[in-house]
């Protein structure tokens, strides 16, 4: 490897390398290196307002990463029967909800919240009085917003499995009598289940991190992202690299399963006949 | 055939003009065809001639444009695949690779309502692993078999439904070829023993003429001539069929006089043959342009002319351009000054010549009136 492309890898993940080491430094300040030590990850997870931080992260990533595969994928296997212009349309707004950047998507959102709420609320008010609360942001916008920008990302890794089917397997079922829904549960499915796994854990991790569009969207629960960057300011204390750290743990890890679900699996290794 | 009021028998499967169109290709063209049951027939064609096609008409993964398809003689046109009495074996095999081997052969078992028992299950794959020879390998991955065992649970995995017909689109294609051979003959053996219906497409000539009872030949989606291997052989009806059949050699020549089966030929190279055979349904007139076919098996060779058998419809006069060794014969490719060239095929050891011939060497070539067939010139 040439030294600039060392250097560019350096400048990329140093940062990222030093907020992992200084989660262990014993010292109560960040850049000054006392000794190793791990209490700082237990203080982070006796801080009650990190925990309940991370708590609502993970509710709204669980809750983002079930709706936007279940509706990701249904849109995967309809979107496989669209032909012509309409095919081509869907594909265009796909790909342009993956490359619009985030604080787009979060300020887009808001105002599309927003607006309806401004229409909604005073309907609500005239109809049920103060009984009903109003609508405002909350969990369920940030999880709103979320499934939104994760719908692409679930329809694009389907879609790709669903393409590279081979459409004998499912002629075979149905020439051994298997229902068109007999073939759809037994094949089609089991045959997506590791391209539904893999989105699943990606919309997970992305809803579980993003920060920019829960910090437009979020109400007054802060997600960890919106925790961590708010503690910030107070500060780099070791624990908030610590909080990082499992961040970044955790977010690598269900990257790395997800990368691994999608890798093709090949004819792989033939045992020797044993017969 | 009338729904075999009198004791006829209903073909298991038949195609009443039968046109199957994609857009401006017309891939099946008025196909009329009966199959009879325990048949095995074969589809021969070259590539893109409609035998995928016919083959997926019949197990209902496409329907025809016009004319209609009958199984038991019961129009099926719109029965889903799945409710068809057939299986197929498909060219890739198309096993279910989240399925072990157990599971892929119990497929269709699993499919009925209501659904057998298990141990009846367990018990029919079983018998089936037995009767493809692959007990033991009940748990295996299918990326764990070779092709040839991946072929045989294709097999294993139609024929356990006891289908009225199995149809085999190219099965053997990606086999090699001593492999291809066996599977031939097990394949061969399976049909007597199970009895079925068996359909086989394939573009390998010698596949089709050494297995099927009876043979379509097909070109641009019709079917030019069906009949035994031998049939085929001995009786083509025109150009396309005996070159595909076997191998063929053509002389051109224009029709001096016809009067029987038999015409004398004027040929385009000069001098005359006395062919003994017409082509079916072609009618001979004096002035006719037309081919004289004869096997290279037909025609024999020797060093000095008196050497020839008398009487022969042609004598022709060659040099030796070629020569393949094929064990127990070998194939002479010659040179006429008149007629060009064509193969001749000898046993090894011929009664004429106790040693082969060789590249250069002049000889004379004769065949019979017997084995000079007419047919037309296109
Ligand atoms: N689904 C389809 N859509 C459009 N054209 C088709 C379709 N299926 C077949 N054809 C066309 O119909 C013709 C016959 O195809 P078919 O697959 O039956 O040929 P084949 O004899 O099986 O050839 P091969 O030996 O190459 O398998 C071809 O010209 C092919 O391109
Ligand atoms: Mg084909």
């Amino acid at each position: 490897m040439r030294w600039y492309a060392s250097a560019i890898y350096v400048f990329l993940y140093l940062p990222i390398a030093l907020i992992v080491i200084y989660s262990f430094n014993a010292g109560r300040y960040a850049m000054d290196w006392q000794g190793f030590s791990v209490e700082w990850y237990f203080k982070a997870f006796a801080n009650p307002f990190a925990m309940k931080a991370l708590r609502t992260s993970l509710v709204v990533a669980l809750w983002t990463a079930v709706l936007a595969t279940i509706i990701g994928t249904l849109a995967a296997l309809g979107l496989e029967r669209v032909r012509g212009w309409l095919r081509q349309a869907f594909d265009v707004l796909i790909y342009v909800a993956i490359m619009v950047p985030g604080v787009v998507i979060g300020i887009a959102t808001l105002i599309a919240f927003v607006t309806v709420f401004e229409v909604v609320n005073p309907v609500i008010f005239a109809v049920f009085g103060d009984a009903v609360p109003r609508l405002s942001m909350g969990l369920p916008t940030v999880i709103g917003a979320h499934v939104l920008f994760n719908l692409a990302v679930v329809i694009l890794i389907v879609r790709s499995r669903l393409a590279g089917l081979d459409r004998s397997l499912i002629e075979a079922s149905e020439d051994l009598y298997a229902t068109p829904l007999g073939t759809f549960r037994q094949v089609v499915l089991p045959l997506l289940a590791p391209a539904i796994l893999a989105s699943f854990l990606l919309a997970f991790t992305f809803s579980f991190e993003d920060f920019i569009i829960a910090f437009f969207v979020a109400g007054p629960d802060s997600t960890l992202p919106i925790y961590i960057f708010s503690s910030i300011r107070r500060g780099i204390t070791p624990e908030v690299n610590a909080i990082g750290t499992v961040v970044l743990v955790v977010s690598l890890t269900l990257l790395i399963a997800a990368q691994f679900l999608l890798r093709e699996r090949g004819p792989a290794k033939r045992r020797g006949d044993t017969a | 055939m009338r729904n075999g009021q009198n004791g006829a028998t209903v073909p298991t499967v038949a195609f009443r003009n039968v046109t199957k169109r994609f857009g401006e290709v017309v891939a099946a063209n008025g196909l009329e065809l009966e199959i009879r049951s325990g048949e095995f027939l074969s589809f021969l064609g070259p590539s893109g001639c409609g035998k995928t096609t016919a083959l997926r008409m019949i197990a209902g993964f496409e329907q025809p444009s016009e004319g209609d398809v009958l199984i038991d003689g019961t129009r099926v046109n719109e029965l889903p695949a799945y409710r068809r009495p057939v299986n197929m074996v498909f060219q890739s095999y198309a096993l279910f690779p989240h399925l072990n081997v157990a599971r892929n052969v119990a497929y269709g078992l699993l499919q009925r309502s209501p659904r057998p028992p298990r141990t009846e299950i367990d018990r029919r794959v079983a018998a089936m692993l037995d009767l493809v020879q692959l007990r033991g390998f009940e748990n295996r991955r299918i990326w764990e078999m070779s092709g040839g065992q991946q072929q045989r649970v294709a097999l294993a995995r139609a024929l356990i439904n006891e289908p009225k017909v199995l149809l085999l689109d190219e099965p053997l294609a990606a086999l090699d070829r001593k492999l291809r051979r066996d599977m031939q003959i097990e394949l061969q053996n399976l049909q007597r023993r199970v009895g079925i219906t068996f359909i086989l497409v394939t573009h390998d000539q010698e596949e089709a003429l050494s297995m099927s009872d009876r043979v379509c030949i097909m070109r641009d989606g019709g079917i030019v001539q069906q009949g035994t291997p031998a049939d085929l052989y001995d009786r083509p009806v025109n150009r396309y069929v005996a070159d595909f059949v076997g191998k063929s050699n053509f002389f051109a020549g224009t029709v001096l006089t016809a009067r029987g089966g038999g015409a004398v030929i004027e040929l385009d190279g000069g001098g005359t043959v006395t062919a003994g055979r017409t082509g079916e349904g072609l009618s001979l007139l004096p002035g006719d342009a037309v081919s004289v076919a004869v096997r290279p098996e037909q025609i024999v060779l020797a060093r000095r002319e008196d050497a020839l058998p008398a009487g022969g419809a042609a004598t022709i006069s060659a040099r030796v351009q070629n020569r393949i060794f094929l064990g127990e014969h070998i194939e002479y490719l010659l040179r006429s000054e008149t007629l060009g060239e064509f193969l001749t095929l000898a046993p090894r050891r011929s009664e004429l010549t106790e040693r082969p011939f060789e590249a250069g060497e002049a000889v004379f070539a004769a065949f019979s009136t017997e084995a000079a067939l007419v047919l037309g010139s296109e």
